[in-house]
């Protein structure tokens, strides 16, 4: 993708030369303010991908922002008023409470994969803004397989752990708390 | 007659075709000999009938849901409405990637019936190339990606198209994206024709626009309509999410688009060839890579269905294969080019380079915010995501520049222009600008402080794309008749270009109405509630089961009245596609002017409330019409007279020369 060497160039004279680094010029000025946008941006808004095992393991702290993947445990969503919700995301060896305030997506379901996208709080839970959910429900968020295939709960060639694993993932919002 | 097996077998003679097409007709342009390269039409075409048909046998076999063929068994319902029984077709993995070959050969075998005047080793040449991406492509499907496999014994019911699928919108935005990603092969295969050739001309610019033309006008279309589907089915409320899959279109379109504007220059000046092959390259790579991306799974996306390993390693054997391959031999062919004429970095042709230096800048800041985790994954191990934000802040401020620049570039003269004279003749631009910036502050409370000067922005645009034109045809100083006359006189591609560029501004528009001035509320309603929303007052009447043909809705009954008056019913629902037992959620929208107001359903509480998200979208509809614009521009441009004429006649200059502004 590198416009360098715009093959605007041409050979001889003093004019033609003066042009040419003119385009050169105006050519690098507008990669470098593209490569410094890059990477000012790149900084402020990635976020990691934690299992509830790396959150206790790595003992992360409060306050920072991260992506939680894995499965919804069995029994843990409680509904509450105002569209408060309270599930518990575990990857079979750990698991940690998640809060979430809004509307759920349509694949949402106790026992399948989720990513949750938010802040730990101070007590090993995590308040999540954003819970991401797939369009196809035979779909295992990759990140989740991961973590899981890590603690041992699913192995390749199985088949999904669950025949309709679904919950999901993309770096959008199909449900974001307001 | 219409057995699978037929559809299979056709597949393979087509791939034996295709390596016919790949091989003799290249060999008779290194020969000289006509008879060799007069075999590439010929066999094109037999390969777009060989693979229409394998693609029309797989059409019957969902048609009459035959569940003995695996993937009608994964993709289809005997229930399901006939219209998605043919949409399922291209609706999973192998069926998409026949419509994809049975584009590729269409393109072949247009170029084989309508390039009669293309010089004789160029057709071949380009043919065979052709030939070369079919070969991969085909024993991609043969080899990973067979549609015609069987199950026995054959299961009585299918598993049925995932219910997102089963939409009118999804059922045309593939073959509208296909067409557009595939029919930059033709650039590509132009590109590499005359690096191999050596040649390299304003002949061949002209003949490369027009497709380059085609496929960009698809892929907008393709792109605008799967934003639109993503807006009313998906049920955010968004309508673009930076998702990996539309990254992966946007790019080839950010690249195509430099390229239609580069080629300009090498038609018309014959400057810009080496890097107008390279954007050639670059875009058709772009759409490999973003076939690659949704067909392969590697990356995480809402467009990611399950997916077996294999695939994707040969999908990235042909990207390694025909990127690098032509990218070698652009560095091997490209400094033989001869180089074309002079400019000031002050003229028609310095604004398009301008225009191809931010285009490409920008789509370099989405490819890295599309990768960047891929490969830092692979690397370090490290599972990141990148969010909007990124490409908020990149792709953004990169558009800025590139609005202001084309608004001027038209009015700029060939070699040499004058940028004082043109910003004095854009007065009433600037004017539109600053009152339409100050009317947005003066009417709009709330939203982001720099969202005016994006209204600003945008009415630029429109209002200077008008001014071209009106100058063009001197309006208001000539006589009228004479305006009149001039107007007729335009060339289509003049046109083209005016009402492509104020279809940006639309658009424009539209984005900044709905991202600066959306409002947003989620409530947990029981049935007699009110809500006030954007001056609607919303009324739930109560929650209603409905039996669909393949679904079950639980319909939220709304009542709308505005000022008091009753505006109609909202009828969103949470639907259960039988089938799968799969939920989606079905948004209901009302449009007022361009706005719209849109609900969309969450879960229903125990006790007989549900909760309901409302948007109201200022504007959001300019966004959509903006790109019809843009399309519509495309089209004019297309049926320009001199690309319908083709060839380049001796006369062309004279046909160029009075395409310029009268200075």
């Amino acid at each position: 993708m590198s416009t360098t060497g715009t093959p605007v160039l041409s050979r001889g004279g003093m004019t033609r030369k003066q042009r040419r680094l003119t385009l050169i010029g105006i050519a690098l000025a507008v990669l470098g303010v593209a490569a410094g946008l890059v990477l000012y941006s790149l900084s402020g808004s990635i976020t990691l991908f934690q299992s509830p095992t790396d959150i206790v393991e790595k003992n992360l702290q409060p306050g920072a922002r991260m992506r939680l993947g894995g499965l919804v445990e069995a029994g843990s969503v409680r509904r509450g008023e105002n569209m408060e919700v309270s599930f518990a995301v575990t990857d079979g060896r750990t698991s940690i409470q998640v809060a979430y305030r809004g509307i759920l997506p349509d694949l949402f379901r106790e026992g399948q994969g989720v990513v949750t996208e938010g802040v730990l709080s101070g007590d090993r839970s995590f308040r999540a803004d954003t819970v991401l959910a797939r369009h196809d429900e035979n779909y295992m968020p990759k990140e989740v397989a991961d973590s899981l295939k890590r603690q041992g709960h699913w192995k390749p060639g199985d088949p999904a752990p669950n025949p309709n694993a679904a919950g999901s993932s993309t770096p959008q919002s199909p449900a974001r708390s307001p | 007659m219409m057995s699978p097996e037929v559809g299979h077998f056709a597949l393979v003679l087509a791939l034996a075709l295709a390596l016919v097409q790949s091989v003799v007709p290249i060999w008779g342009a290194r020969r000289g000999d006509a008879a060799l390269m007069a075999t590439a039409s010929p066999v094109a075409l037999g390969q777009f009938a060989f693979v229409t048909l394998s693609f029309v046998v797989l059409t019957y076999a969902y048609l009459v849901s035959d569940f003995s063929v695996e993937n009608v068994f994964q993709n289809s319902h005997s229930t399901k409405p006939l219209i998605y029984k043919i949409s399922g077709v291209w609706g999973n993995h192998e069926g998409s990637m026949v419509l994809w070959v049975v584009i590729l050969t269409l393109f072949s075998a247009l170029v084989a019936v309508f390039g009669r005047n293309l010089p004789l080793t160029l057709k071949a040449n380009v043919l065979a190339v052709q030939g070369w991406i079919t070969v991969a492509f085909l024993l991609f499907i043969l080899k990973t990606s067979n549609p015609f496999a069987r199950i026995t014994p054959a299961p009585m019911e299918g598993r049925d198209l995932n219910p997102l699928l089963q939409d009118i919108g999804l059922a045309i935005h593939p073959p509208l994206l296909y067409v557009g990603y595939v029919g930059f092969s033709m650039s590509f295969a132009f590109a590499v024709a005359a690096l191999i050739d050596g040649k390299l001309d304003a002949a061949w610019a002209r003949w490369v626009r027009p497709w380059t033309l085609v496929a960009w006008i698809f892929l907008t279309a393709g792109i605008s309509m799967g934003s639109y589907w993503a807006y009313y089915e998906l049920g955010w409320g968004g309508w673009w999410f930076w998702d990996p899959v539309e990254n992966a279109s946007l790019m080839p379109w950010l690249a195509g688009t430099a390229l239609l504007h580069s080629a300009i220059v090498m038609e018309k000046r014959e400057a810009l060839k080496v890097w107008t092959v390279l954007l050639a390259i670059l875009t058709f790579s772009l759409s490999l890579l973003g076939t690659f991306l949704v067909r392969s799974g590697v990356l995480t996306s809402v467009h990611a269905f399950a997916v077996d390993p294999e695939r994707g390693v040969f999908i990235l054997a042909i990207l390694v294969v025909f990127i690098g391959g032509s990218l070698a031999l652009y560095a091997w062919r490209a400094p033989t080019l001869k180089q074309g004429g002079l400019f000031a970095p002050v003229s028609r042709e310095g604004a398009l380079v301008l225009n191809n230096l931010f285009l490409t800048a920008s789509c370099a800041a989405v490819f890295i915010g599309t990768l960047y985790p891929l490969a830092l994954e692979t690397l370090t191990g490290a599972k990141i995501s990148v969010g909007p934000p990124f490409f908020n802040w990149t792709f953004g401020p990169l558009m800025v520049p590139l609005m202001i620049a084309m608004v001027f570039g038209p009015f700029l003269a060939w070699k040499r222009g004058d940028l004082a004279a043109v910003a004095q003749r854009l007065t009433l631009a600037f004017a539109a600008a600053i009152l339409a910036t100050l009317a947005t502050y003066a009417v709009t409370t709330g939203g982001p402080v720099l969202a005016p000067l994006f209204v600003g922005l945008a009415f630029y645009v429109i209002v200077g794309a008008i001014l071209d034109i009106a100058e063009r045809i001197q309006l208001f100083r000539a006589p009228a008749a004479t305006s009149l006359a001039r107007a007729r006189g335009l060339p289509r591609a003049a046109w083209g270009a005016a009402i492509a560029h104020a279809g940006v501004g639309v658009m424009l528009l539209g984005i900044v109405g709905e991202t600066a001035y959306k409002q947003e509320t989620i409530v947990q309603m029981r049935p007699g509630e009110s809500i006030a929303v954007a001056g609607y007052d919303i009324t739930l009447q109560g929650l209603v089961p409905v039996e669909g043909p393949n679904y079950r809705d639980l319909v939220a009954r709304l009542t709308v009245r505005e000022g008091g008056v009753d505006a109609g019913t909202l009828e969103p629902a949470k639907r259960v596609y039988t089938a799968r037992a799969m939920p989606t959620t079905e948004a209901a929208l009302k449009t007022r002017g361009m706005s719209q107001l849109y609900v969309s359903p969450g879960d229903p509480g125990t006790d007989g409330s549900i909760a309901l998200r409302f948007f109201y979208k200022p504007m959001v509809l300019l966004i959509w019409i903006g790109t019809l614009v843009m399309m519509f521009g495309g089209l004019l441009s297309l049926s320009d007279r001199r690309l319908r004429v083709g060839a380049p006649k001796p006369s062309a200059r004279r046909v160029a020369a009075a395409v310029q502004p009268a200075e």
